[in-house]
């Protein structure tokens, strides 16, 4: 039990101590940690945490070596990692069958297993340090700060890290003092908006009434995005005590966790969060003395997308369809249960400790004149380095894809990366050297949305990534109105006719049209934003657009119905393996014989392929192109 | 018509017990009978419409606004296919086709022996490893179609269904 501000105050010096103590060995000890994240878990890492526990008992090292999981270290294209303190080596893509290895040569001989360390991919050189790797670099840790060092089920290791530190400061400050400070730091939402959140909070503070909400939105639905994931599965108590601080600065008593069902792991540490806070005498009533009560509740979503938009997923909570509401009124002034509500990010209210903690100033220095602090990024797609990055605001596109990305693989051309999930928009080259923040990336046509950056290279067509997101769109649109019902299912239908080789000029201007009667005339941000998919890539790709309907091509083969499979006849050396992989028998020998080769070539008859492209993937001659 | 056991009508007015402190219980109650029974037939609605005072008519319309809560049983396995964007870039609908093709039913379909479920998920954030497929919660990183048969054995191994 924690009573009051001394007995916490206590409780935070040894559990930093002992932090401390884990991570330089002052304790005697060595520490293992390994990656616990969503990624790295369906890469084994919980077999291989076992199997180290079990080599660690067998050798006899149980006195000298600890083991935990941790959460998510950001890089999960190089997952499952590794770490050992306190010399800080981190090891990467370690298999089970390393586990032994690392025990025997690191654990017991003190010598670094060299094969499972990180190669820079420019110098070749191998590197022991997490910090040293390019990746981490340019990366300012807030919301993220914890993920990778503490075991996010265990509440000391939280403690450790400075848990409820932040609110201790408040519980000290009047509610406006807090709002005050949050508006200082100039905290904007982290959830897509960019609505100042200080803003919010006072809004809901002015609503008069007793009963009053905070809601927690961690209903992450943008494909791409899984920071709101991480966070929960890194560090839950900072959410919990990012919600417990908003509810102090609005006066509200209660809190509603919303998060996706996608996300069972990230449910599960909440949910022990809780316990544990509950069990501190963290949550609940006369919280440190001070005659703060407060507690939380989690709900579950159900696999609709448009509850990620405020007022659908309060309809949600209360047992309704998630359908949007009209706004005014806000959930400011009547949110659940028609009572003054306040409906923040995950991130948002993960960087609220901090804030309070370290006072707005640690806060403003990062980020632009208006886009303040740091924000993470969900890196995807063709990039090599596929992760999650905290950065400062104002981080160049350049830096964000070739720095700490580390670039398009495979040596093909960066196309565009696309910002914001399906409300967003693609950038294109010219934009590399924009600052990424709130207002920026609006003004060029995409969105910051809630972090996901997928970059697309040379091999994605832009028309059928377009098409992609308006099925998304159409298919997550709740059917309350009419523009984002109907318009949504017209542009796609359009969208999918081009894609099919079977659309017209006329179409590219019907899709501008519809795209701006969905943007003004839709109830909520899902319809407002649905069209930005389109309107953005026919800004920037129109000739890809034109090509599909005047020369009946897709540049980049990814279309079906535009393109062909092709042997090459100077390559084929005849061997009949794509014969033995085609599923419709479309394959067959020709009699013609290269010079140099020994058997006849094989053709493939276009009137029977089906370009399920088995054929490419089984040929070891890459003797078979897309036309 | 489903036909609801005494057993079984009681079990479900106990999962709708759980939530009596609950203000707005109808979500929680709808996913605990969606997860113990793998579906949530009509004839189920009107128990907990009976329980709880809700009407079918709303009930109804929440268990078909969200894509978890089905009408129709599930297959034993259920396979997602993750469809977001960052796996959707590297492939995941040749994934998911062949999938398609393979079992012989479209995404949201079961196949008639009641063994897999064809699901085409929204993003399960394991972007890490696109494209993700996700079987009764065992996630398979880095899929290709060439894997797919491999994975359909697996599962048809362990059910007999082949050598």
């Amino acid at each position: 039990m924690i009573r009051n501000f001394e007995e916490l105050n206590a409780q935070s010096c040894t559990c930093t101590e002992a932090l401390k103590a884990k991570l330089d060995g002052s304790n005697g000890k060595r520490a293992v940690v390994l990656c616990g994240g969503t990624g790295c878990l369906s890469s084994n890492s919980a077999d291989i945490l076992h199997r180290f526990e079990q080599l660690i008992e067998e050798k006899g090292l149980s006195d000298k070596v600890t083991v935990n999981q941790v959460g998510c270290f950001g890089y999960c294209s190089q997952g499952p990692f590794v770490k050992i303190y306190p010399e800080d080596t981190l090891y990467r893509m370690v298999r089970i069958e390393d586990v032994d290895e690392i025990v025997e040569s690191d654990l017991l001989g003190g010598k670094i297993v060299e094969r499972l360390l990180y190669v820079d991919p420019a110098t070749g050189e191998k590197v022991v340090k997490q910090d040293e790797i390019n990746f981490y670099k340019k990366q300012h840790r807030i919301a993220l700060a914890a993920s990778g060092i503490i075991n996010p089920e265990n509440f000391e290791e939280a403690l450790g890290f400075g848990a409820f530190k932040g609110l201790q400061k408040a519980l000290t400050m009047t509610p406006q003092e807090v709002i005050d400070e949050i508006l200082a730091s100039g905290l904007r939402g982290r959830g897509g908006g960019g609505f100042p959140t200080g803003k919010k909070w006072q809004f809901a503070h002015n609503s008069p009434g007793d009963e009053k909400y905070v809601v927690c939105n961690g209903d992450e639905g943008d494909p791409g995005a899984f920071m709101d994931r991480s966070i929960f599965e890194g560090n839950p108590l900072a959410v919990i005590e990012g919600m417990m601080i908003a509810g102090y600065a609005i006066g509200a008593h209660e809190g509603y966790f919303y998060i996706r069902a996608e996300y069972p792991v990230a449910v599960e540490r909440l949910k022990i969060a809780i316990a544990q806070a509950k069990e501190a005498g963290m949550l609940g009533k006369n919280i440190l003395d001070t005659g703060f009560d407060f507690d939380v509740h989690i709900r579950l979503g159900a696999g609709a997308f448009v509850c990620g938009e405020e007022t659908a997923l309060l309809n949600s909570i209360e047992g309704k369809r998630g359908q949007p509401r009209p706004r005014p009124p806000f959930p400011a002034v009547k949110g659940l249960w028609q009572k003054p509500t306040i409906v923040n990010n995950v991130e948002t209210l993960a960087s609220v400790p901090y804030i309070l903690r370290e006072g707005a100033g640690a806060f403003n220095k990062y980020g632009t004149e208006k886009s303040k602090g740091t924000k993470v990024f969900a890196l995807g797609g063709k990039i090599n380095n596929v992760g999650l990055v905290e950065i400062p605001m104002g981080t160049t596109l350049r830096e964000l894809i070739y720095d700490i990305g580390g670039g398009i693989p495979g040596g093909k051309k960066f196309k565009a990366i696309q910002t914001g999930g399906p409300s967003g928009g693609c950038l294109t080259e010219e934009f590399l050297d924009e600052p990424i923040d709130f207002d920026t990336l609006v003004s060029k046509g995409s969105m910051m949305g809630s972090g996901g950056a997928i970059v697309m290279d040379e091999d994605n067509c832009m028309v059928d990534v377009a098409r992609f997101y308006l099925d998304f769109i159409c298919d997550e649109s709740c059917g309350k109105c009419t523009p984002c019902r109907i318009g949504t299912k017209r542009m796609l239908e359009i969208l999918t006719r081009i894609t099919e080789g079977n659309g017209t000029m006329h179409d590219l201007d019907e899709l501008e049209e519809l795209a701006g009667i969905v943007k003004t005339n839709s109830l909520c941000a899902l319809g407002q934003t649905s069209a930005n998919p389109v309107v953005s890539t026919l800004k920037h790709f129109r000739e890809e657009y034109i090509s599909h309907i005047v020369d009946r091509n897709c540049p980049a083969k990814v279309c079906k119905n535009l393109m062909q499979y092709h042997i090459v006849r100077t390559k084929c050396v005849g061997c009949g393996m794509c014969a033995k992989q085609c599923p419709a028998g479309a394959i067959f020998r020709t009699d013609y014989i290269a010079p140099g080769k020994k058997l006849p070539a094989m053709e493939i008859d276009a009137s029977k392929c089906v370009k399920c492209g088995a054929c490419q993937a089984g040929c070891k001659f890459h003797a078979i192109e897309k036309v | 018509m489903v036909h609801i056991s005494e057993a079984g009508a009681k079990k479900i007015n106990e999962i709708c017990d759980r939530y009596t402190n609950e203000r707005t219980p109808l979500m929680m109650i709808l996913s605990d009978i969606q997860t113990e029974y793998g579906y949530i037939p009509l004839e189920v609605q009107e128990i907990v419409s009976q329980r709880t005072g809700i009407s079918v008519a709303e009930i109804f319309g929440v268990v078909t606004f969200y894509s978890f809560f089905s009408l129709k049983p599930k297959g034993k396995y259920v396979i997602g296919c993750c469809l977001g964007t960052a796996c959707y870039v590297k492939g995941a609908q040749r994934v998911i086709d062949k999938f398609s093709d393979m079992l012989g039913i479209k995404p949201g379909e079961t196949t008639s022996d009641g063994m897999f479920t064809l699901d085409a998920l929204r993003c399960i954030g394991a972007c890490g490893i696109a494209p993700a497929v996700s079987i009764n919660g065992k996630v398979y990183p880095k899929m290709t179609p060439e894997k797919v048969p491999e994975v359909i054995r697996e599962y048809a191994l362990k059910e007999g269904l082949a050598q």
